[in-house]
């Protein structure tokens, strides 16, 4: 089935094709399409599935965890602040083993209310032990969501999944999809399986105190999970395409590398913008390639050695910021290169808060590293002072002219 | 029913961490033989966190989740939901009791939120607030359930304020059945865990947990104090359903004249936390303050008691 809808939309056929069994969610702008959508399928009987309309985020995650120890498979959806607010909770849910999947849709945090695109939010969930994959396509939205339980449930893994897409761009857009048959999906994704649950028959206790003897095995366990999820998302890619269709790369996406000299390295919506920038490069005789991460938990540090280590520039564009440090996937591009090759490494921090990236400013940019014009380090070239920064103006200034304001 | 007639299976086993005269570890006992085995447990940051024994040891017979501070009405609606699921798919043939231990810091503050967002769904579930008046796994600060006037390590003078009361304000959720209890009155405390465990939608009860090292009382003296505080009225025991609230137990006879309220005098002296009130010298404002809030209430219930005795009297008699 052929379908024209936006990428919230298309999150929600996903979670219904997974046979998702308990959805527990707060609305947040720009993810509430994606619950409402599920709480449709749910009233017009096409989901079997108990919808939690929890009070707060911190809740919809204690729901989804209960859920999921359960024996249940569980889905949640949020955004930038409801993601900052269950951050607690997300550590939780990655210590404790269980699969689960939730949406982020990438977006700017305040003060000043911006529902637009941005990574920070994602970003600075790094650490807490979720697979992040970030998607580029309302398609991949729909076949990721799908592969994430896939991911999830393995063994192996047993961590929980969030898959991240673009604010508006592809939350709110709409795109083609091919929604894929009911059985071809049953036929890729099992029925729900974990390594435990709260069973009446057998009681156990979990996370009651644990000493130091015992937590640093704990914390162990996470990292081989994650380690393992390597392996896990690129077979589930490949199974996916063979099974229900549909393949959007592995760790990463790769375009035009194979012969590049140099190279794009983005994440999300701002990759395919990178992918034209790709085409409009070659055209002017720049042989770039683009790297699109699209697993950013587990990092593609293979990949990105085995693609790039042996091109001359690689330009990075980072749609978040690491204060006091660097742009965020620049520090992991940079340590996955580490001894690897000669390749120069640049930055762009660029397209904060839904700033369009347009693919001319990227090509523009590319062509300035080229020429030796581009600084190194994070440089911020889309900032620029208008007449309402005035009563900041000051502030803006100080913060120095090295690749920044003009 | 006596405390022979209790289920013999411990569900609460030997050999918890908990400290002597422990409240908590009481209440959950009595709670985990009226409520049997087809319960979950979410064992919510408490005290009870640590008692229950540490990994890879338990003392809970129960399938049980650890869960985070804030989150114990919506962990509960995770797992009654999903149990619901099971349920409608034949893997479990009943649902499970969804239970959530949760003290008085986890419910009265931090977790006051999710409680209420569940309360307001009506989640089916039973919330159990053991209640000891402080943050007392932390080592006893103040918490909104903290009586007025008492020490705790960050109201070294006695607390300032009065406490909320978080049982009248899910009376105020409407839901279908709320309860206080005492560990001083173990039959009325199992009989509303065994008529809470017979409704389906949000269940609250709240059990006043005396804590010796918090309050400062030999650990011998936990149910000592526990019956002071109801006998006092400082700690009232009713159950609220279908729009009606009961009294029962040492709170119902003090109503119906039955017996009379012991002076809140009693009650403070029997604890270190209320010391201060009584040496160097002693405070007779504050004491006053507390005894009249007292009469204040007992009267009013008195009252009303009267009042409707008289009213039955009128249309129970014969007519003319």
């Amino acid at each position: 089935m052929r379908l024209v809808e936006t990428g919230n939309h298309v999150a929600a056929w996903g979670v219904r094709l997974a046979r998702v069994e308990v959805v527990s969610a707060y609305p947040i702008t720009p993810q509430t399409q994606v619950i409402e959508e599920i709480s449709r399928f749910i009233d017009e009987g096409e989901m079997q599935c108990e919808y939690i309309p929890v009070e707060s985020e911190h809740s919809a995650m204690a729901a989804l965890i209960a859920s999921a120890a359960m024996g249940v498979r569980s889905f949640s959806a949020t955004s930038a602040h409801g993601l900052a607010y269950m951050h607690e909770l997300l550590h939780w849910a990655a210590g404790i083993r269980l699969p689960m999947v939730m949406v982020n849709v990438n977006r700017a945090l305040g003060p000043g209310w911006n529902i637009w695109c941005d990574h920070q939010d994602t970003l600075a969930a790094r650490d807490t032990g979720w697979i992040q994959i970030h998607c580029a396509s309302h398609q991949e939205i729909l076949d990721t969501v799908i592969q994430a339980y896939r991911i999830s449930e393995d063994p192996k893994v047993n961590l929980p999944v969030m898959v991240c897409y673009d604010a508006i761009f592809l939350s709110h857009n709409y795109m083609q999809v091919e929604i894929p048959s009911q059985e071809d999906v049953d036929r890729f994704l099992p029925p729900f399986r974990s390594l435990w649950r709260l069973d009446l028959h057998h009681p156990l206790t979990h996370g009651s105190v644990i000493y130091p003897d015992d937590y640093e095995e704990v914390r162990y366990s996470m990292f081989r999970g994650m380690e393992n999820a390597r392996e896990v998302v690129k077979a589930a890619a490949r199974e996916y395409r063979e099974t229900v269709g549909g393949y959007h790369g592995e760790l990463v996406d790769a375009y035009g590398i194979e012969d590049a000299e140099h190279a794009l390295v983005a994440m999300g919506s701002m990759a395919s913008e990178a992918r034209v920038a790709v085409e409009a490069l070659r055209e002017a005789g720049h042989r770039f390639g683009l790297v699109r991460v699209r697993s950013y938990r587990p990092f593609p540090v293979e990949e990105c050695r085995r693609l790039l280590a042996g091109l001359q520039k690689v330009l990075v564009l980072d749609r978040s910021i690491s204060f006091g440090m660097e742009g965020p996937l620049y520090s992991e591009v940079k340590a996955s290169l580490y001894g690897h090759g000669d390749a120069v490494i640049y930055d762009l921090v660029t397209g904060l808060g839904g700033r369009d990236v347009t693919y001319e400013f990227i090509a523009e940019n590319a062509v300035a590293a080229l020429e030796g014009r581009l600084d190194a380090g994070s440089v911020w070239p889309s900032v620029r002072l208008n007449r309402h920064h005035l009563v900041s103006k000051s502030g803006v200034e100080r913060l120095g002219s090295k690749g920044g304001a003009r | 029913m006596k405390l022979k007639d209790f289920p013999e299976e411990e569900l609460f086993l030997q050999g918890s961490a908990a400290c002597q005269g422990c409240p908590g570890s009481a209440a959950i006992r009595v709670a985990f033989k009226a409520l049997g085995r087809n319960t979950v447990l979410s064992v919510i940051a408490s005290c009870t966190s640590v008692f229950q024994s540490p990994f890879p040891v338990s003392a809970l017979e129960l399938p049980t989740l650890n869960m985070a501070f804030a989150t114990g009405g919506a962990t509960a609606s995770g797992l009654s939901a999903a149990a619901d699921r099971l349920v409608a798919r034949g893997v479990l043939e009943e649902k499970p009791t969804i239970l959530v231990w949760a003290g008085d810091g986890g419910t009265y503050d931090i977790g006051i939120q999710a409680l209420s967002g569940a309360a307001e769904r009506n989640a089916d579930f039973i919330y159990v607030c053991y209640n000891n008046e402080a943050y007392s796994n932390t080592g006893t600060q103040r918490s909104g359930a903290t009586p007025y006037a008492a020490w705790t390590t960050n109201t070294t003078k006695g607390k300032e304020e009065w406490r909320k009361d978080v049982a009248q304000i899910m009376v105020a959720h409407g839901i279908p059945y709320v309860a206080t209890a005492s560990l001083a009155y173990p039959t009325d405390m199992f009989r509303k865990f065994a008529r809470a465990k017979e409704i389906k939608g949000t269940r609250y009860i709240e059990i006043q947990a005396p804590c010796p090292p918090g309050w400062k009382f030999p650990s011998s003296h936990t149910i000592k104090v526990a019956r002071l505080a109801v006998q006092s009225g400082m700690w009232m025991l009713y159950e609220h359903e279908d729009g009606k609230t009961t009294y029962t137990a040492g709170t119902q006879r003090i109503i119906q004249g039955q017996s009379k309220l012991v002076p809140v005098e009693e009650y403070l002296r029997a604890q270190g936390r209320f010391g201060h009130l009584f040496s160097p010298e002693r405070d007779e404002k504050r004491i006053g303050e507390i005894q009249r809030r007292i009469d204040h209430v007992f009267e009013t219930l008195q009252f009303t008691h009267k009042m409707k005795e008289h009213i039955m009297d009128i249309e129970m008699a014969p007519p003319r």
